[in-house]
């Protein structure tokens, strides 16, 4: 049962990446994928010319799903990306140094930690405005803390192993030492975190969409067209039920990797008595 | 649409006095601290400003947008509690058994579901096709005439339980099931997974195995010992579940007409309401604080090795 | 001489993992008699721990048993130990320290026991608790019953265990490691402990330990463990005046004598692979006395002088040595 889930992820996953990488080839219709609209063949149900119909301004939806892969996949990816980005050095210096740096530190993270996640995302797209570009700004400045935090313990566990004592005996500089043995050691759960982590920011990066506040029209992005078929979704089903359905299986799909990768490498998930 | 915040006050048409006064009147000509300083002070007194958009006091608006949120939420996170808590307890006890994984692809849905597309697909089944339920709002207008409801807790649930106003009551649980599910789809599959796999750690602990050495019953093991000391981090969960529950809740409101703050919070940032804006956030901030403090206390209560 | 209250016949134990098949236990015979303390011994890992989980009916989904248990000549199910377990046979763990739910108060969960199987009302359960505690010595016993665990030193939290075996009058208590965790001081206390109480009340302990010196002091009988079989069964004062097997030779070389002074022999090698355990003997490879047929044939456990069995081909049939 869990490789059957395991192996349905992966071909998900698999199957986004090539509708990203081949989007001008694989979709029927680019050119209104990308916006040029087809009054003609407005609102048309799902049919063997249109397999997911057409939305309000006639685009082949099936089309621009395939090019929304693209900004889904990039969100996903550059927003866990860019949060490690800027969270580890962070995290790795508190954790090393400790102190007053350390304090400081996790105090700035703290704040950004006490708002409800998707909040700071919503708030900093408002006041910087719409847009792709501010969108991802917006995520990764939400999203850094966690990996800050994480970075953090990694170091602080492993500034006090040995061999980091025999560095800084030896003379070694406090950077070297940071980039050459702590750095290493803090990647691992940070990247472990980052994979299960994609999932959920495609998520928000979805809502943010939804809402107006990423990506702009006519782009083909999966949470704008679910926005956008919202005023016609209860006659034209279509138009808004696909996009989220990708939406769905693509977050699912990372997600549930994440989990089964998760709970295979903990050795505490195991039943011992009975 | 402009951004000048004096436009937008004046709204259509606006005329170059108009705006001056409008001006005058949100000390926008005044320097910038002098301006927190006015928030400040409004703030001590309870006073959060007027809003842009609806020229109401944004405490008023607020206030009676939160009691619509805050219903709905606590509606979404009881029926989390009342499915995720045992479901997670049996995926815990018949570990790798059908249901367990059932449940866990379950849980994995809850959490990745766009809340805004599922609540649309439930409308479509339910409403367009089905017409079992209403489509939007709070309450069907033509009850809320013909059986006003009498607000004294702002959760309509328990105002229309307490005057006897049934019908009402049975309008206001239709219109609450659907965006109570949507919404609460994410903390179920949150709650599920934790309590999971608090559970199956629990069970592992060498206290359950002097338990059932003893021969103390199953269930009274998996309910009485091991599901108490999974609690606390189930709580923390719950806690946490809120925060991402009260953002989930400002989509949904819009997906479904909800009058709450999510509906409000929208409607300011769209239309560059700042005061509103600033009010929102604050009001959403506290009680956020507030919901954590609550959650610290439960834990403690359940933990007697944490000191407060 | 006193009857049977536990034999093992036969027994054999497979673990099915990831890593494969681990062969824990291998033809596991002995007996304890009624009012007899029977030390287990051997190095951690042998399969003295795994041996009383299966007396307790308590091993992990994934054992595969052969062979049967006899407990007061009546064979053990899954269904029957239950029965038994906190009745007949009751356990106290090695670490003290996570045997207590930390919930829940001391007088909770004795009294949690106290219900479940002696069927005793819970108010009379709560009470009694007290009268409880005072059997096993325990100062201000009113006081520490309603503490939390964590409230508890390790003593006072080995002395509850015992308490809660006590309070299932059992006809066997299983004491796994019960000092190892604890100070040696406190081991004094507990043992004498566990003395006093089995003197007073004359059920059987299956002592389990890995310390020699308390099996000197403590055990009637005592069994030693190797790699999962029983190489050895006798009397206290035969196993140390003449042990037989060499590995219980070399146990016993291990252990400092003050008196005698010199040099510590330890066993050379180390414990085989219980995936891929070696053919014949489980202790050929590290034996100075193996020959041939050690690594062929796995030595029976036969009755060399009274009431002294060994499993070694050194004393059974032909020796080629």
């Amino acid at each position: 049962m869990k490789r059957r889930l395991s192996w349905f992820s992966v071909l998900v996953i698999f199957a986004v990446v090539i509708m990203a990488l081949l989007a001008p080839i694989i979709a029927p219709y680019p050119q209104q994928a990308l916006g040029e609209p087809n009054p003609a063949e407005r609102l048309q149900p799902p049919s063997w010319k249109h397999i997911m119909g057409t939305d309000h301004m006639g685009r082949d939806i099936f089309s621009r799903i395939i090019y929304g892969s693209r900004t889904s996949l990039i969100v996903g990816i550059s927003v866990t990306f860019l949060a490690a980005l800027i969270g580890l050095p962070v995290g790795i210096v508190a954790g090393y140094y400790g102190g007053f740096v350390d304090t400081i530190l996790m105090r700035v993270t703290d704040i950004f930690l006490a708002f409800p996640p998707l909040l700071l995302a919503l708030l900093i797209s408002s006041t910087m405005g719409k847009g792709f570009g501010n969108a991802i700004i917006a995520l990764v400045i939400s999203w850094w803390p966690w990996y800050a935090r994480l970075a953090r313990s990694q170091a602080v566990s492993t500034k006090n192993l040995a061999f980091v004592e025999a560095a800084r005996s030896s003379g070694v500089s406090n950077v070297m030492i940071m980039l050459r043995h702590i750095f290493p050691s803090s990647i691992p759960p940070v990247v472990v975190q980052g994979t299960m982590d994609m999932g959920t920011a495609i998520l928000e990066a979805a809502a943010l969409s939804f809402l107006g506040l990423g990506i702009q029209p006519p782009a083909p992005d999966w949470g704008l067209m679910v926005s956008e078929g919202k005023n016609y979704f209860l006659n034209y089903w279509w138009i808004p039920t696909f996009p989220g359905l990708f939406i769905f299986l693509l977050v699912m799909s990372f997600n549930l990797l994440g989990d089964l990768v998760r709970e295979s490498v903990d050795p505490r998930l195991r039943r011992r008595f009975f | 649409m402009p951004s000048d915040p004096a436009a937008l006050w004046v709204g259509p048409h606006p005329t170059h006095s108009s705006i001056e006064a409008a001006r005058e009147r949100l000390h926008l000509n005044e320097p910038l601290y002098t301006r927190f300083f006015y928030f400040v002070r409004d703030l001590a007194r309870g006073d959060l400003g007027v809003s842009i958009r609806t020229h109401n006091p944004v405490s008023e608006d607020i206030f009676k947008a939160f009691g619509a949120t805050f219903e709905l939420i606590v509606f979404a996170e009881i029926l989390a509690v009342i499915v995720g808590i045992p479901l997670g307890v049996y995926s815990a006890v018949k570990k790798d058994s059908f249901i367990d994984n059932a449940s866990r692809v379950l849980a994995v849905a809850g959490v990745s579901l766009p809340g805004f597309w599922m609540g649309m697909i439930l409308q479509l089944v339910f409403f367009r096709y089905l017409g079992l339920l209403p489509l939007s709002g709070r309450v069907d207008t033509l009850m809320s005439i013909t059986n006003p409801i009498a607000e004294k807790t702002g959760f309509y649930l328990i105002d229309t339980l307490i005057s006897g106003n049934f019908s009402a009551m049975w309008d206001v649980f239709k219109h609450m099931i659907l965006p109570g599910l949507t919404l609460a789809a994410y903390p179920i599959g949150l709650i599920t997974r934790q309590v999971r796999s608090m559970m199956i750690e629990v069970l592992n602990e060498n206290y359950i195995r002097t338990a059932s050495a003893y021969g103390i019953k199953k269930r009274k093991i998996y309910f009485g010992y091991a599901l108490k000391n999974s609690l606390a981090p189930a709580m923390v969960t719950l806690g946490l579940s809120f925060a991402y529950t009260l953002v989930g809740a400002f989509l949904i409101e819009l997906i479904f007409n909800w009058p709450g703050l999510g509906r409000y919070a929208a409607n300011s940032i769209l239309s560059m309401d700042y005061p509103a804006i600033v009010g929102v956030t604050l009001i959403v901030a506290v009680t956020y604080v507030v919901i954590n403090f609550i959650v610290d206390l439960i834990q403690a209560k359940i933990d007697p090795r944490i000191k407060l | 001489m006193s009857e049977e209250l536990v034999r093992f016949e036969d027994y054999s134990l497979d673990f099915m993992t990831l890593y494969g098949r681990i062969k824990a236990l291998k033809n596991v015979n002995f007996q304890i008699r009624k009012n007899e303390v029977f030390s287990l011994v051997g190095e951690t890992g042998c399969g003295k721990t795994v041996t009383s989980l299966a007396l307790l009916g308590l091993l992990p989904s994934n054992a595969r048993p052969r062979g049967k248990i006899f407990f007061e000549q009546e064979q053990l199910t899954a269904q029957n130990v239950e029965q038994k377990r906190g009745r007949d046979i009751a356990v106290v763990f090695q670490d003290p320290m996570t045997s207590l739910n930390p919930l829940y108060t001391v007088r909770q969960q004795l009294a949690d026991v106290l219900m479940a199987r002696r069927q005793v009302p819970k108010k009379e359960a709560l009470r009694s608790v007290v009268d409880i505690l005072r059997e096993v010595q325990m100062l201000d016993a009113n006081r520490v019953a309603d503490l939390y665990p964590h409230e508890l030193s390790g003593g006072m939290k080995q002395r509850v265990m015992i308490a809660m075996a006590l309070s299932c009058r059992p006809k066997l208590l299983i004491a796994d490691e019960p000092t190892t965790a604890l100070d040696v001081t406190i081991q004094k206390q507990i043992l004498w402990l566990m003395k006093s109480l089995r003197e007073k009340h004359g059920f059987s302990i299956l002592f389990i330990t890995h310390d020699m010196g308390v099996v000197a002091e403590f055990a009637h009988r005592v069994g030693v463990m190797y790699a999962g079989s029983i190489v050895e069964i006798a009397t206290k004062r035969r196993l140390f005046k003449n042990p037989l097997h060499p590995y219980t030779v070399g146990l016993l070389n291990a252990v400092p004598n003050p008196r005698v002074g010199g040099k510590l022999r330890a066993i050379p090698g180390s414990v085989p692979s219980l995936v891929n355990p070696p053919t014949g003997c489980r202790f050929n490879e590290r034996c100075e006395r193996a020959f041939r047929k050690c690594f062929k044939e796995t030595p029976p456990l036969i009755e060399v002088e009274d009431q002294h069995y060994v499993a070694c081909h050194v004393y059974g049939g032909d020796e080629n040595g």
